[in-house]
């Protein structure tokens, strides 16, 4: 930290107090440019994004304006008049909120500043919260669901009076989810409450800043309703380009699957050669295999940890606490590590998997190497061949520099909801100033009345076409118009169920020893949760790995998975492993290119050039804007793939789709697999015969209508709906996760919402939870945008090659097809052939 | 996908569809896909578990559930009527979802079951989630009814299982083929008693293999009789996954 000022020192002197420059002099650092312009900017009341690479002083920057003032208006007298908090600060992670406290301490307790700073998350104890609502704290540091029960509370509006600065670290990521949404709406209710306050943006690097500097503002707040100017921009260019390698190894790389073993002597290699190694992964289950196959071969002993969202919280602050000490050489970690985490002495990170999206991957290579001048190292592992491809092309398209934009999106319909409860928990709410406040939240601008207007009646009855619950409603308006909530248990209710994340059913598990009687004994340590839809595919008796140790399953009691210790290397079940992100659309199209023109092949490793080149021979390769299709017989089965590329979630629709048509066509399809990179349907009768015939055009098949009718017709009975809707109903508050003297998990709703759905869908089919949910799936787990664009992309260059025998590009796909729930029309086809067996029994 | 039974109730098909012909006890019956179970001999059809207006009982807690549930019910209700125009109709328990459901009904549902009712003989057996018994409707209530051989309660009793035919445990099974799995409700019966599938749209189901299943059947002779689109499908226990 030693860049020379750029402004005259008189300014600094105006701008930092005393205490300030001298302890930069003591340090014998200088206030950095972009420190002091947000310090200016952002005292004289301009909100402010600032973008800077990790170790950029991007947190100090964030809090100097709330240190200066706070320093300048000196220690509250004791018996002082009540004092609302001035700063709040809002992280995306428990973790970081924490993590932020004790490095903001350091220079507080360094220039013994007059400044409380208190963090407040879900695992702050009720005494201290409730003494945080009597006596609050200079700057709270808190995550967008705390902000949320906050203003719901009667006295917010005294909590929040003197807010003076409102600080959203890592607001790229922040943005994205219905956390995002949530926040927003929570921050145009601290702005009614603090209409002066000033909100600073701290950014990762994005490729269009301007969503983000607009979210930072008031959108109706110009001369009669005009959109405010957008928040100022502090960007920080430059930083070391980082040093990025592609791991090479001489063992054989997998043809598909997600864990990258193979490299595991390699990666060890890497962590024995460097301080402090992070190993990024991208699920759970990979960061279980890695942290098991590496201390398979930890001949050295060496201090590795394991850190992911689904540990028990006491072991994750262990390894945190560890990692921060400098006591571990290496951890295993999913994205609860990704953002801002200050981690000293990391000189290397390693990631597993192909980097599917730019941002965070810049984001985990930011880890290392802290500092903004040197540059970061870091090592991408492959996990099967098209991730070779995928990384190469990352790597030659200096795809790092090429940023994604975090889509802002439209605000959920299920958070507003929840939101407008909150609202009538607070106190009384008038509907148009209400409706006012929420418009006035960047992703709700375009909301309208009409919504709105639908959205108060669903928190207040249900919202149903038969006015069946008027007696029941949640919230009724009082003589004066305005809504308040029916009985104080209905806020109780409202606190106890609040936020955005929906988590799939969870069991704890919990380590249990067989006694003497070979029974199951009580008690045992409990190692984390595991979702139950993994366990529902478990019988006694398999094992598989959690917690970086092979649990043998001995079954479901009340709420917890009972495992025993296997005393085995050798878990049964294989962990689903896929990626959770999607390729992005940019990288896709790098594959593409790189695919088609074997002059870049010579970067790739040999194995993969070779598979290339059979492909080639075998069958085709496709040009960079062709659609490849093949077909071919094996087993049993009529298999056709198509290598579209466009990422795990649009294959999935698609290969919905396409199986509906292909019903429609009489191939009697059975099921199908999608990867990132390519879609795999197989059936009963022979595609490629009937393509040969005329009896089916490919061109027909793959034509954009698939996204009309089909897609009307699939969506009311796809499980992808239902479980969106699961996820709309539990956020806007139709079902409750909790309910008072009644903890519930996921499992123990005691009405399924599926039934629901199905209720509701046949009775109510525009229902506003429904259309909600519509609106969900389309942008999310469908990923309907991207599917329409490829099926425009590809009209008229669909190639189809008929082939004898699986292909070698099909090897991947059809490596994945395995255990999948099927869906619709092929359930009565499992049904009857699972009769069918009782009849041969019968007969034989 | 859709459940296959609001799906068929909305198409109003009447037309007989291929039950399960199974024997109870030495009394004839016919699983219906439907998930009512019907006495040939005797004219009676058996339902059980409806669960009427649980969706009005959750909103009376502060969840708004669909208001649509018992209409659905008794639209599922009037199809499977309609099949066999029964002499008798027992509803096997937990008829309604709460004590005060059968009060607070509102009137058009009432209306509904007063029009299947008619013309026949209504037997509401009293269940666990409603033992005060039915509010102004047609029909007796009981707590159990002893007739043609058979036992009819709601909770299946370990000690008189013999001819027994209850609800209570809303069973289903999974069954799966080459990783593939499905779950259905389903009507669980050894020969000597029955347990029958829920009847009510907003109920969940028990897997067979649950422990609360325990002890209630000869497991070498239990067939679980599994609800498909328009036939049963009846697979032994031993092929069950769970």
């Amino acid at each position: 930290m030693d860049n020379s000022p750029a402004e005259p020192l008189s300014q600094t002197v105006d701008l930092l107090p005393r205490p300030f420059t001298d302890w930069f002099a003591l340090k014998g650092w200088s206030p950095r440019a972009h420190q002091m312009e947000l310090l200016s900017r952002a005292s004289g009341g301009e909100n402010i994004l600032l973008i800077a690479p990790t170790g950029a002083g991007k947190t100090l920057a964030g809090f100097l304006p709330s240190l200066t003032d706070l320093t300048r208006r000196g220690k509250l007298p004791p018996g002082a008049a009540f004092t609302g908090v001035h700063t709040l600060y809002i992280s995306p992670l428990k973790a970081l909120a924490v993590d932020i406290e004790r490095n903001l301490m350091k220079p507080v307790e360094e220039m013994r500043l007059p400044v409380s700073v208190e963090n407040r998350t879900g695992d702050t104890p009720q005494s201290k919260r409730q003494r945080q609502k009597l006596n609050p704290p200079d700057i709270l540091l808190t995550t967008p669901e705390q902000v949320a029960l906050l203003i719901a509370n009667k006295d917010a509006g005294r909590f929040f009076k003197d807010l003076k600065y409102v600080v959203l670290d890592e607001l790229h990521s922040l943005v994205t989810s219905k956390r995002g949404h949530l926040l927003s709406l929570g921050l145009a209710r601290l702005r009614r409450l603090a209409p002066d306050l000033t909100t600073i943006g701290l950014s990762a690097t994005v490729a269009d800043p301007m969503d983000l500097q607009r979210w930072l503002v008031p959108q109706n707040s110009g001369p009669e309703g005009a959109p405010a100017p957008p928040a100022g921009l502090v960007h920080v260019t430059g930083g070391a380009a980082p040093d990025i390698k592609i791991l090479s190894s001489d063992k054989r790389i997998p043809w598909s699957g997600h864990v990258a073993t193979y490299a595991i002597p390699e990666v060890y290699d890497e962590i024995r050669r460097h301080k402090t190694t992070l190993i990024f992964v991208n699920t759970r289950f990979q960061a279980e295999l890695i942290f098991q196959e590496l201390w398979t071969i930890n001949e050295d002993n060496l201090p590795i940890a394991l850190h992911h969202g689904s540990l028990d919280a006491g072991q994750r602050r262990k390894v945190e606490a560890a990692m921060s000490a400098n006591r571990l050489r290496a951890v295993v970690a999913t994205s609860t590590l990704d953002m801002g985490l200050d981690w000293g002495d990391v000189d290397l990170v390693v990631h597993v998997g192909a980097p599917k999206g730019a941002s965070r991957l810049a984001q985990r290579i930011g880890r290392s190497n802290h500092r903004m001048d040197e540059p970061s190292k870091a090592i991408l592992v492959p996990a099967n061949r098209f991730e070779v491809m995928e990384c190469q092309a990352a790597l030659d398209a200096n795809y790092l520099g090429a940023q994604d934009t975090p889509p802002v999106g439209e605000g959920a319909l299920d958070v507003l909801a929840q939101h407008v409860l909150g609202m009538a928990c607070a106190e009384p709410f008038d509907p148009l100033e209400l409706f006012g406040e929420i418009t006035s939240a960047s992703p709700y601008a375009e909301l309208s009345w009409e919504m709105f207007e639908r959205i108060v009646d669903f928190v207040a009855t249900g919202g149903y076409a038969l006015r069946a619950y008027e007696r029941y409603a949640k919230i009724r308006r009082t003589k004066e118009g305005r809504f308040r909530v029916s009985n104080p248990q209905i806020a109780q209710q409202y606190r106890m169920n609040l936020g955005t994340i929906v988590e799939a059913a969870e069991l704890n598990v919990r380590l249990v020893k067989h006694n003497a009687k070979g029974t199951i004994g009580r008690g045992g340590m409990s190692l984390g949760k595991v979702e139950e839809y993994f366990l529902e595919q478990l019988v006694q008796g398999d094992t598989f790995l959690f917690s970086g140790k092979v649990l043998r399953f001995e079954g479901i009691r009340e709420n917890e998975c009972l495992v025993s210790n296997a005393f085995s290397l050798d878990p049964k079940i294989p962990a689903y492993a896929g990626g959770r992100f999607p390729l992005s659309t940019y990288l896709a199209d790098q594959v593409r290119a790189m695919l088609a023109d074997p002059a870049r092949w010579h970067v790739l490793p040999d194995q993969v050039r070779d598979w290339l080149a059979l492909q080639r021979e075998k069958s085709m390769l496709p040009a960079r804007d062709e659609l490849l299709v093949e077909t071919f017989p094996r087993g049993q089965r009529f298999f056709l793939i198509a290598y579209c590329f466009e990422g795990r979630l649009a294959h999935q629709t698609l290969g919905m789709l396409l199986t509906r048509r292909l019903e429609r066509a009489g191939a009697r399809p059975l099921g199908f697999v999608a990867t990132d990179y390519s879609l795999a349907i197989w059936g009963l009768n022979d595609i490629g015969e009937m393509i040969a015939r005329g009896r089916l055009s490919l061109a027909d098949l793959f034509d954009e209508d698939m996204l009309g009718d089909d897609l009307e017709a699939w969506l009311d009975e796809s499980f992808l709906l239902k479980r969106t809707f699961r996820n709309c109903a539990v956020i806007s508050g139709l079902i409750e996760r909790r309910h008072p003297g009644k903890e519930k998990t996921g499992r123990q709703v005691t009405v399924s919402t599926d039934l629901i759905y199905d209720v509701l869908r046949s009775h109510e089919p525009d229902h506003v939870l429904l259309e909600a949910t519509r609106r969900d799936a389309a942008s999310g787990l469908l990923d309907i945008g991207r599917l329409g664009a490829m099926l425009l992309r590809i009209k008229g260059h669909v190639v189809h090659r008929p082939l004898d025998r699986v292909s070698p590009l099909a090897v991947p796909v059809m490596l994945e097809i395995g255990r999948e729930p099927v869906a619709g029309e092929a359930q009565d086809a499992v049904l009857a052939e699972a009769a069918e067996d009782l009849i041969a029994e019968a007969m034989g | 996908m859709m459940n296959q039974r609001l799906a068929v109730a909305a198409a109003d098909i009447t037309s007989l569809a291929a039950g399960a012909e199974i024997l109870v006890n030495g009394v004839a019956g016919v699983c219906d896909p439907l998930g009512g179970l019907y006495l040939p001999d005797h004219g009676v059809l058996v339902v059980s578990d409806l669960h009427l207006e649980k969706g009005a009982a959750f909103a009376r807690r502060g969840m708004m559930l669909p208001p649509y549930d018992t209409l659905a019910t008794l639209n599922i209700l009037s199809a499977v009527i309609a099949r066999y125009d029964p002499k008798t109709v027992i509803s096997l328990g937990d008829n309604f979802h709460d004590r005060r459901g059968s009060q607070l009904m509102p009137q058009p549902f009432r209306d509904t079951i007063n029009g299947l009712a008619r013309g026949r003989d209504w037997i509401w057996i009293n269940g666990n989630h409603d033992p005060d018994g039915t509010f102004d409707l047609p029909g007796q209530c009981a707590d159990e009814l002893v007739y043609g051989g058979l036992v009819f309660r709601h909770e299946p009793s370990l000690v008189a299982g013999k001819g027994e035919v209850a609800g209570h445990l809303h069973p289903s099974a999974t069954v799966g083929r080459r990783g593939k799995y499905v779950r259905r409700p389903c009507f669980a019966t050894d020969g000597n008693r029955l347990v029958m599938p829920a009847f009510g749209v907003l109920t969940g189901g028990l897997d067979l293999k649950h422990k609360a299943m325990h002890g209630l059947f000869d497991r070498a002779a239990l067939i679980a009789h599994l609800l498909g689109r328009d036939r049963i499908y009846s697979v032994r226990f031993d092929s069950l996954i769970g």
